[in-house]
């Protein structure tokens, strides 16, 4: 058998039949690259959203879906859990079993979210400000990376709350706040978010307003002012301010007890292993309240994740049969209509192990080339997805 | 030198069988061989060739006896000694013309193919008026240009033997003169044997010799 004769001869019947030989190699390609792209996606995916679970402790929340306050809680989505009172992360912090971080996410602006939060959240995360400066005062807002670039958003612009409702005069209406900080881009959703303080939320959702004091009220707008007291009474026409600046901040104000005021969620760091049992026992105790490991919610969901992954992979490796058997017939077919080529040559004087290679050739070089190249793919793929995986699930 | 006596060959499970009782073919003789279809003629040029091996006989060609040789020297042995035209030009359809008569080089190591094979390929393409047209595909040439091209294949390792069956049966009589024409002068510049099989009555007197093969099988018989 002439080796380097054989080869050319092959590549020569594989050249001459491009478009049969690219379809095979294509399809034989999706064979191999496909199972192997899904699992390292998947594998991303899981790092990435295990990461994060992981580096957050425990989150409080309001008995419900563990799994949404979980979410809630990481992502800043699901803003439709139940909330609870701010007085309970008060009270934990009071008890100095934990640090506890609330986070209100139930607002945005456009299509970014709002953070309610307090400056303890930027040190947990490690999230750096790049330009500007900390949160200080009502109505101070720092925006991550992805929010900056996207809005073109630098230190010293507005963004401005959207409302909930077009027509709910007595609740969620939109507030203009100072850009005063942007945060280095950290690959998580918090380069989509804009923080704001938790105080600045309960403005945004009325709990808190600013107007003129009783002395720079027009006589007309005020129906009752006590002097002893200090509480005052004016009419609808009272206009509120909608944007907290240097002048005004000091005539903003909460209603009620801010201690009633809600918060979706608060971040648990127990000082030690002792003070984590304790605010186990705690929480458990109160059925109202659910302190839920992300990790173990994280766990749960891949195990779901895990099994659809599964079916499929199954359904995969079906269609990769089904195209190997199709692969298959055409090398079959294609050695029937190779019958007189191969009389041919065994007439000029190739021998048997000659056309035997022959026919060999054509199917090694397409599984060969397939195999390399879905290699090349998944190679520039994994240099690609963890990119493309931190962007989408930064939000 | 071919020479076969008492030489004897059925296929299995056929009734046809092919018996001469005794043939001599001298070295660079030029031979046409005749006979109404299905009488033979492929099969003993199958015989002389190493693709079929007789049941009975003896079968000598140019000192070998094909049918005593193992399958790999028998192989070797074809394609050091013959050259063969097919009936039906068959061009593997996707070489080039060029590496069509280039190929037997290709297929085995029994021939050593050096810058010497281009320079022949060249050459043989320039006798037989079909230089021009190396490059092309088989596809791309006519029925006669194809033909040629086969020859030149089966002429490109210089063989002792060309064995040519029915080279002109697809060809009109014009290129049918060219065409043996070609193998004629082909033989003679190589000093080669050459037996062809015709069915053309009118081409039997340029070979210095016609073998009707019906007529050796009757004297066989009796």
């Amino acid at each position: 058998m002439n080796f380097r004769g054989l080869l050319y001869l092959g590549a020569r019947y594989l050249t001459r039949h491009k478009a049969r030989t690219l379809i095979l190699v294509s399809a034989f390609t999706l064979v191999w690259l496909l199972p192997s792209l899904i699992a390292m996606v998947v594998g991303q995916v899981e790092n990435r959203i295990r990461a994060r679970a992981g580096e957050t402790p425990f989150l409080l929340g309001k008995s419900g879906s563990a799994l949404e306050l979980a979410f809630n809680g990481l992502y800043f989505t699901k803003p439709e859990i139940q909330v609870l009172p701010f007085r309970e992360v008060e009270a934990v912090q009071a008890d100095d079993l934990a640090t506890a971080i609330p986070i209100y996410s139930r607002f945005t602006a456009g299509k970014n979210r709002i953070v309610g939060t307090s400056i303890d959240y930027f040190s947990f995360r490690g999230l750096e400000i790049v330009s500007g400066r900390q949160l200080l005062r009502l109505g101070d807002c720092v925006v991550g990376a992805k929010t900056a670039e996207e809005n073109g958003i630098v230190v010293g612009d507005a963004v401005i709350s959207s409302p909930e409702t077009l027509f709910d005069l007595g609740g969620v209406y939109p507030l203009k706040m100072k850009v005063v900080g942007v945060l280095a881009r950290s690959g998580t959703p918090d380069d989509s978010a804009i923080f704001v303080d938790v105080k600045t939320c309960w403005i945004i959702e009325g709990l808190g307003h600013g107007h003129d004091g009783a002395d720079q009220l027009d006589p007309d707008k005020l129906l009752k002012s006590d002097g002893e007291t200090g509480v005052i009474r004016v009419n609808a026409a009272v206009e509120e301010y909608n944007e907290i600046t240097e002048t005004n901040a000091a005539n903003f104000h909460f209603h009620g007890d801010t201690g009633d005021h809600p918060v979706t969620a608060a971040v648990l760091i127990p000082h030690g292993v002792k003070e984590q049992a304790l605010l186990k026992g705690a929480m458990a105790a109160d059925k109202s309240l659910q302190m839920v490991s992300p990790s173990e919610e994280m766990d749960e969901l891949f195990e779901t994740v895990f099994s659809v992954q599964q079916i499929v992979l199954w359904i995969l490796f079906a269609v990769g049969v089904a195209t190997v058997l199709i692969g298959v017939l055409v090398f079959l077919l294609s050695n029937r209509l190779r019958k007189d080529e191969f009389r041919q040559l065994k007439m000029l004087g190739a021998d048997v192990s000659t056309m035997r290679a022959l026919v060999v050739y054509e199917a090694v070089f397409v599984i060969l080339v397939s195999l390399l190249l879905s290699g090349a793919l998944l190679f520039l793929f994994s240099l690609v997805t963890p990119g493309i995986v931190r962007s989408v699930l930064a939000g | 030198m071919i020479t076969c006596q008492n030489l004897k060959f059925a296929y299995p499970g056929e009734r046809f069988a092919l018996e001469i009782d005794d043939l001599c073919i001298k070295g660079g003789a030029k031979v046409a061989l005749v006979g109404a279809s299905g009488c033979g003629k492929t099969t003993l040029f199958n015989l002389i060739s190493g693709i079929l091996i007789p049941e009975s006989g003896s079968l000598d060609v140019f000192g070998e006896t094909p049918g005593s040789l193992s399958a790999s020297a028998r192989q070797q042995f074809r394609i050091r000694t013959i050259g063969m035209v097919p009936q039906n030009f068959e061009l593997l359809d996707y070489l080039t013309i060029r590496e069509n008569i280039e190929l037997p080089f290709r297929i085995t190591s029994v021939l050593s193919g050096d810058a010497s094979v281009r320079k022949r390929c060249e050459e043989l393409a320039e006798r037989s008026g079909i230089s021009d047209q190396l490059s092309k595909f088989p596809h791309e040439l006519s029925q006669g240009e194809r033909q040629r091209a086969a020859i030149c294949r089966a002429l490109i390792a210089s063989p002792a033997l060309i064995l040519a069956d029915e080279p002109t049966g697809n060809l009109d009589p014009a290129n049918q003169e060219k065409l043996v024409s070609l193998l004629l002068e082909e033989a003679d510049r190589l000093g080669s044997t050459l037996f062809m099989i015709t069915h053309e009555p009118e081409l039997i007197p340029r070979f210095d010799r016609c073998i009707d093969l019906l007529q050796l099988r009757r004297e066989a018989r009796v």
